[in-house]
């Protein structure tokens, strides 16, 4: 049996024996700075705008839903279930669709709609990261079929960076099927090394912090 | 000749053991360990006794510093020998600088050159600033960086030979890094750079010349 | 060598658009990996490649231990594992999936394990569908090519390729604009990804205490691979197993940086099992396969198992003088560049390309960079002498290992030496000057191969012994 096989032959190339403990491992090495919000929501920001996304820093969530509103104006967009689009007044604008629940009904939606509108569970400064769970109330394909994704997080979410994440989320897959890492728009270089965006994923991104 | 110079310039006494031959490496980055090792031996034994043993090449330094050891692995006291000599072992920029503590010899020379960082100095040794701080001192020269400065020349021993044609592109690589700094001189730390970089100058007509370091410190 | 392979190299080495292709494409991934990794932007960057390397070190060396917890976190979350000795394994288990759910399209983000059992061809013969999604990837899929490089599979390509290339397969009209040749695949890519059955990932990273898979892509085609077809299917080598998601946090920082110079890729997807209760798309089924293909025989050797812990960056490709002059079509197997040179050896064996170890001049860039510290001159100059025991077991290279049994000898008779030195300078003429040519009766062997290429200087009309003896001598009086 492959399975047999594949592991009795790691054995015997390491000289170890079924069921015998691992050596101890070495510790994980997580580094975390100490930085004020105000400092960290300017990192991120600087960072977003490094990899050509937008970003907005909101008054309150009236202010995030005006932006969104101004950004969309009629045309359609997809919003997550996210309780914190809601509360910003994002899911009552005129042309967002939002409260569905099914694969099928979202998936077309996502892949004709022109924004997709999704909260985020963090966000990593020192890269400009969005990190979002899969869950009832963030689908994944919100953020990756529409070709511009907004998210709108509050600022309690912005961390320092992926070292802080994992401290906080040492075991993501307890969490969920799926985290996503989200560092900027879709990118290539595969021609000439020329760059280009909008692969796959949404060409352009927009970053507001609450 | 032109190191002797040099260092009996700053004050101090040469010996050259007219014994020696060489470090071995050839053999060793060929795959021939029994070879390298015979050879090995011989060097370990020429030198024994000797307070610093200065190398006017990185790759040879290496070897003897950093290879050696390795080599005599199952033999404990050629092992303890090569361990001896480890710290004895002087790349001739690293001695001016580090024991004798010398950046001016008073060299004088008016040309234009660019610096090559062989492999081995500057990987295995960490020799980068330093013959550039000594070239800094020498009356009329005058130095420019060339954007391929750490690439490796081709020669690579055995290597310059098994593949010649890559060898070869590795040369004009260089040499077209070295025609955009507009220098007419090169200067290294390792002959055998030194060798290729003007094997492949000459072949493509160029009027620039390689210098080992010892050799611009020499002049006066 | 052999002759195509020998023709291959030449050829790429005449083709001056291709060596600047190769050159500019490589030149910008290092000032890109440079300008993330300097003192100044990521202090930390050589404590993290030492504990990449620990980290590594510690999970191959009880790779069984975390196989098996890996294992049983993937089914813990509702997924599966399949083992697999060799490619053929991995196709059948494909084939079967595919009979079972009566599915014919398959797409597949960028996967070297792939491409090392030629998934896609395997597949193709019988009657399924591959499409590669990553840009490059797909590129050179049409083009029925080998990737040129681990990171950069189109290196080679230019976009007037790329037009010829999307008319011909693709039937659509002539297009040498890169923003619009992006444009057209991804609207061809689209609609493969919203019909196919089951998507087909590697693992950048297998995490033991979560059972996940880590993706990364920037594209976003490993994020459509492993969310809208019902069935996922990651295959990755055993080898890229790390303990811990915290783990994560080092391995993460230096993919990304050494790579393409990008603190971190776009994406990053960690993901375990298929979609829970509750979440509203994902994969239905998810399933890891684990593949072996020799790497159980690598982690044997204890000396050159640190080549296991290579996580496909590609730095090495990138900094290495060799891979930047033949590129990547000029290695024997799928994964070129320094980490080409010494593992195809261990998988193929020393006999299979008895040059490759010899094709470098050590000059030790690679190591340099190598984000996980493995120790590519050691690794190729083992490799090198167990390719000369080889050769002395069956008798071949017998002009060379005499030559250097001479050479040997005379090396410790220092009078020899001297006597070869005058011998030189009589044979090829001593003092100044260069020498271009020389008689046919000369022109041989390791002479020739050099002057082949570059000129030989004239050996100086004395010695260095002989001036030193002068110079005692003049002392003396």
């Amino acid at each position: 049996m492959p399975r047999e096989y594949v592991l009795h032959r790691t054995r015997t190339a390491l000289g170890r024996s079924i069921g015998q403990p691992p050596d101890p491992a070495p510790p994980a090495r997580l580094r975390i700075p100490e930085t004020d919000l105000e400092a960290r929501v300017a990192s991120l920001f600087a960072n977003v705008r490094n990899l050509a996304g937008k970003t907005h820093r909101a008054s309150s969530p009236a202010d995030a839903r005006a932006y969104v509103a101004a950004l969309i104006g009629e045309r359609s967009a997809v919003a997550s279930n996210a309780p914190f689009l809601r509360e910003c007044g994002i899911t009552d604008l005129p042309s967002v669709r939002s409260g569905i629940t099914s694969q099928e009904e979202l998936r077309a939606l996502c892949a004709d709609a022109e924004f997709g509108i999704t909260s985020a569970d963090y966000a990593l400064a020192d890269t400009g990261t969005l990190v979002l769970f899969s869950s009832q109330q963030e689908a994944r394909m919100i953020s990756l079929l529409p070709p511009v994704h907004i998210a709108i997080v509050p600022s309690g979410k912005v961390l320092t960076g992926l070292d802080e994440l994992l401290a906080r989320e040492p075991l993501p897959a307890e969490r969920s099927s799926s985290m996503l890492l989200i560092t900027g728009p879709s990118r290539t270089a595969d021609i000439e090394q020329i760059l280009v965006r909008g692969v796959h994923g949404p060409g352009e991104i927009h970053v507001i912090v609450v | 000749m032109a190191m002797v110079d040099v260092l009996e310039r700053v004050g101090w006494q040469v010996d050259f053991p007219e014994q020696q031959t060489c470090c071995g490496q050839p053999a060793l980055n060929t795959g021939y360990r029994d070879e390298a090792r015979t050879v090995a031996r011989h060097f370990l034994t020429v030198f024994r006794d000797a307070e610093y043993i200065v190398v006017p090449s990185g790759s040879c330094a290496s070897m003897i510093a950093h290879h050696y050891a390795e080599l005599f692995q199952s033999e404990p006291e050629w092992l303890a020998l090569a361990h001896r000599l480890e710290p004895r072992i002087w790349e001739f920029s690293k001695f001016l600088l580090e024991v004798a503590r010398v950046e001016d010899v008073g060299a004088r020379l008016e040309r234009v050159a660019t610096f090559h960082d062989s492999c081995h100095g500057l990987r295995d040794l960490g020799i980068k600033e330093g013959p550039r701080r000594l070239l800094a001192r020498v009356r009329g020269l005058s130095l420019r960086e060339m954007d391929a400065a750490e690439e490796c020349c081709g020669f690579g021993g055995t290597f310059s030979v098994k593949f010649p044609e890559i060898s070869g592109g590795m040369a004009r690589t260089k040499i077209d890094s070295i025609q955009r700094t507009g220098a007419d001189l090169v200067v290294g730390i390792d002959a055998s750079c030194l060798l290729q970089i003007q094997g492949a100058l000459s072949r493509a007509g160029l009027p620039v010349g390689t210098m080992h370091l010892a050799e611009v410190l020499a002049c006066r | 060598m052999t002759g195509p392979q020998q023709e291959k190299i030449r050829q790429t080495l005449d083709d001056a658009n291709l060596q600047l292709a190769i050159y500019s494409a490589t030149g910008r991934l290092m000032s890109h990996r440079q300008a993330v990794v300097a003192p100044e932007v990521l202090p930390d960057y050589q404590e993290l490649r030492t504990q990449a390397h620990l980290v590594k070190q510690h999970a191959i060396e009880n790779l069984d231990h975390y196989l098996e917890q890996f294992e049983s976190q993937v089914v813990a979350r509702g997924g599966k594992v399949i083992y697999a000795r060799d490619g053929g394994e991995v196709v059948e288990f494909l084939l079967d999936l595919a009979k079972k759910m009566g599915a014919r399209l398959m797409v597949k983000s960028k996967s070297m394990t792939t491409e090392e059992i030629d998934l896609n061809e395997r597949l193709e013969r019988h009657g399924v569908e591959p499409v590669e999604t990553d840009l490059g990837e797909y590129i050179v899929q049409l083009a029925r090519e080998r990737p040129y490089h681990i990171v950069a599979p189109a290196l080679h390509k230019t976009r007037y390729d790329v037009a010829d290339l999307f008319s011909q397969k693709l039937g659509v009209e002539r297009e040498t604009e890169i923003e619009k040749q992006t444009k057209i695949a991804r609207s061809v890519l689209r609609q493969k990804f919203l019909a196919a059955d089951i998507g087909i990932s590697g693992a950048n990273f297998l995490v033991a205490d979560s059972g996940a898979v880590v993706v990364v892509t920037n594209e976003g085609n490993g994020r459509m691979t492993t969310t809208l077809p019902r069935v996922h299917v990651a295959v990755a080598g055993i080898e890229k197993v790390i303990p811990r998601a915290q783990d994560l946090a080092v391995f993460l920082k230096l993919l990304g940086r050494s790579a393409t110079g990008q603190p971190l890729t776009v994406y990053t997807s960690f993901l375990a099992g298929p979609r829970r209760e509750g979440e509203i798309d994902g994969p239905e089924e998810f399933y890891v396969v684990l593949l072996d293909n020799g790497r159980t025989r690598l982690l044997a050797d204890r000396e050159k198992r640190q080549s296991l812990y290579c996580i496909r960056c590609g730095a090495c490709l990138n900094h290495c003088p060799v891979y930047r002059k033949v590129g990547g079509h000029s290695y024997p197997w799928v994964y070129g560049g320094p980490i080409g040179a010494i593992i195809t050896p261990q998988y193929l064996g020393v006999t299979h390309d008895p040059w490759l170890p010899f094709a470098s001049s050590l000059c030790g860039a690679c190591e340099e960079v190598c984000p996980v510290k493995i120790e590519i001159p050691k690794l190729l100059l083992a490799l090198r002498s167990e390719v000369i025991k080889v050769k002395a077991r069956e008798g071949q290279s017998r002009l060379e290992r005499l030559g250097f049994r001479a050479w040997a000898w005379a090396m410790r008779r220092p009078r020899i030496y001297e006597m070869l030195g005058f011998m030189g300078s009589a044979l090829l003429g001593g003092g100044e000057g260069w020498i271009r040519r020389v008689p046919k009766l000369l022109n041989h062997g390791p002479l020739a191969a050099w002057l082949s290429q570059r000129d030989l200087p004239r050996l100086p009309a004395r010695s260095f012994r002989q001036l030193w003896r002068a110079r005692r001598k003049a002392g003396e009086n």
